[in-house]
């Protein structure tokens, strides 16, 4: 019964034009931006480098497609979570707008059944959304750039991979940006539990990251006690995956905080649900 | 038709919402090949109580049993044999009407073939317009096709909620008669809520009316027709020779109305051949004699009674 549902369920997400905002605001954004460093892309490097380049002297084809993708992953936490909460908060107040609870929870199935295949749509949603940035991102770069020694440059380090070091290290982060996009999933999925029409789901969720992404933002010693607690904190830690060597262990307890999340959220979102009066 | 065997069964069922209690210690029983008539005015806790037989809404007390078996235990298997629909038919509006039961029928817990589909959709004249969206149908074909994904897995016990709301005459006959058949040719249990009173007064064989969610009355509804009393109206050829007649007899206190060549009486079923009789007896040529009665005043004077 359960791959049934969940089926339908991905039907069902997949039959609303909504579901592909997210893949065409993706589609166009990643164009935007190799089309913006296709022609001005050496400038911008440039400019990164201007430090290092009395010092070091660059040979080959830094401006590639690893280069361009390793920007684009950077947004992450500022374009897509909006694309996700804009599915995910409909997952269950939708079904409330719509009025649609009361055909589907009068069947024989039970409400736990019916909220996790709507949990596990929305993440295969989440994951199709990244498969998709991670598709146009290396693949358009790719044709229009090539591909190289990724370049990356942090606050005191300056880290050059070898070009057959690199693939790799993007399947891991998008991994790790699905994980990070699920949390944004999860967060949607709870507000969506709590009312009876999408619109609050969305700014709910896009407030909660907003706020924290501020505080985290803030070097104040009030918000230190409280960024470790901040999921919006780990999102990025995909960005361990880039250093050399990778520190593990700060990765994997930045994954088990936002694993810790998801179940922390969906364990909240059944625990209402299965108590809600339907009265749409 | 009518066995003793319990189909439905609630017991002190109660609902609060905060401090309002929407349905109050509500006991009733349906049993197998019944048409239950479901009644109360607005805001009586018809809605609620339907609700919470389809577990949509916890109840804060009370028990219901379906079947026999204990609901909150068996909610699977018992919701396998019920088909409904609760107030305004609501669908996937981006969806087909086939699409919409085609899904609806892959959770029923049974095998539902696309044959049986499409003959469901027959039978409630949406074949033809079975690929269109849904968001493109009327109110009346939305209310069809509620009654679609009601009855498609072919359930024992099926319960309607308003079924005829948004359809013509001619609609609402043929669910009326649809219904008929389901309990006559199906053997199916039919709980039926209806704000249309004269609806339930021409297909329900028992009936109950709730007002601020407390039972007022239950019973079969002939019973309950008889226990209000009939108005019967007597056509006669000599009005004045009637009145005199009355005014001077025990018949004056049951007269309600007297226009043209009319005399209207509350009588009961017994009082009319003696009345009958008496106007006979008097050499008063009585040429009709018409009973009327009507569940909506009956429904009316006991619903008002308990506000």
């Amino acid at each position: 019964m359960m791959t049934e549902l969940i089926k339908i369920e991905l039907y069902k997400i997949f039959k609303k034009w909504r579901t592909y905002i997210g893949f065409i605001a993706i589609g166009l954004l990643v164009a935007i931006i190799q089309t913006a460093m296709y022609f001005e892309g050496q400038k911008s490097l440039d400019f990164m480098t201007r430090n290092l380049q009395d010092s070091f002297l660059f040979v080959g084809n830094l401006l590639n497609g690893f280069f361009i993708s390793y920007l684009i992953l950077n947004m992450l936490t500022v374009h897509i979570p909006f694309l996700i909460a804009l599915v995910a908060g409909d997952l269950l107040a939708g079904e409330s707008t719509a009025g649609t609870y009361r055909i589907l929870l009068t069947r024989p199935v039970s409400r736990l059944q019916v909220l996790s295949s709507k949990f596990i749509a929305g993440s295969i949603y989440t994951f199709s959304l990244i498969l998709w940035l991670a598709i146009v991102s290396l693949g358009i770069g790719a044709i229009l750039f090539g591909y190289g020694e990724l370049i990356v440059i942090k606050s005191s380090t300056v880290i050059i991979f070898d070009r057959n070091d690199v693939l790799w290290r993007f399947l891991l982060a998008y991994g790790f940006a699905a994980l990070g996009m699920s949390v944004v999933c999860s967060l949607a999925f709870f507000f969506s539990s709590l009312v009876e029409n999408a619109i609050g789901p969305i700014v709910a969720t896009m407030a909660v990251i907003i706020v924290f992404v501020i505080v985290s933002a803030i070097n104040i010693d009030v918000f230190s006690s409280i960024k470790p607690y901040l999921f919006t904190n780990y999102i990025l830690s995909w960005r361990l995956i880039f250093s050399d060597p990778i520190n593990t262990s700060k990765l994997l307890n930045a994954m088990l905080i936002l694993l810790g999340h998801i179940v922390l959220l969906y364990g909240v979102t059944a625990f209402i649900f299965k108590r809600k009066d339907i009265l749409s | 038709m009518n066995t003793e065997e319990k189909i439905i069964e609630i017991k002190g069922l109660t609902k609060k919402f905060k401090d309002v209690k929407a349905v109050d210690e509500l006991s009733l029983n349906v049993y197998k090949g019944d048409i239950f008539g479901f009644l109360g005015p607005n805001g009586a806790g018809k809605s609620t109580t339907i609700r919470m037989l389809l577990t949509l809404i916890h109840p804060n007390a009370g028990t219901i049993r379906l079947f026999g078996k204990p609901l909150n235990e068996e909610r699977a298997l018992i919701l396998r044999d019920v088909g409904a629909i609760v107030e305004k038919p609501d669908f996937y509006n981006y969806l087909s009407a086939y699409k919409n039961l085609e899904i609806l029928s892959r959770i029923s817990g049974k095998d539902v073939s696309s044959n049986r589909i499409m003959e469901i959709l027959e039978t409630v004249g949406l074949k033809e317009r079975r690929a269109s969206k849904v968001k493109t149908y009327s109110h009346g074909m939305k209310q069809r096709l509620g009654i679609a994904q009601a009855l498609m897995h072919d359930p024992d016990l099926i319960i309607l909620d308003e079924p005829t709301t948004g359809l013509d005459p001619q609609g609402m006959k043929e669910i009326r008669d649809l219904i008929i058949h389901l309990r006559d040719e199906k053997n199916k249990t039919i709980f039926l809520s209806s704000h249309l009173l004269s609806e339930v007064e021409q297909i329900a064989n028992r009936m109950i009316i709730i007002n601020k969610g407390k039972t007022v009355v239950e019973g079969h509804v002939q019973d309950l027709l008889n226990s209000a009393g009939l108005k019967v109206t007597f056509e006669v050829d000599d009005l004045d020779s009637a009145k005199h007649l009355i005014s001077q007899s025990r018949w004056d206190n049951k007269i309600e109305s007297i226009t043209n060549n009319k005399l209207i009486f509350n009588l009961s079923s017994e009082e009319i051949a003696v009345l009958n009789k008496y106007f006979v007896e008097n050499d008063i040529l009585v040429s009709a004699v018409i009973p009327t009665k009507s569940l909506e005043e009956y429904f009316l004077k006991i619903t008002v009674d308990t506000v």
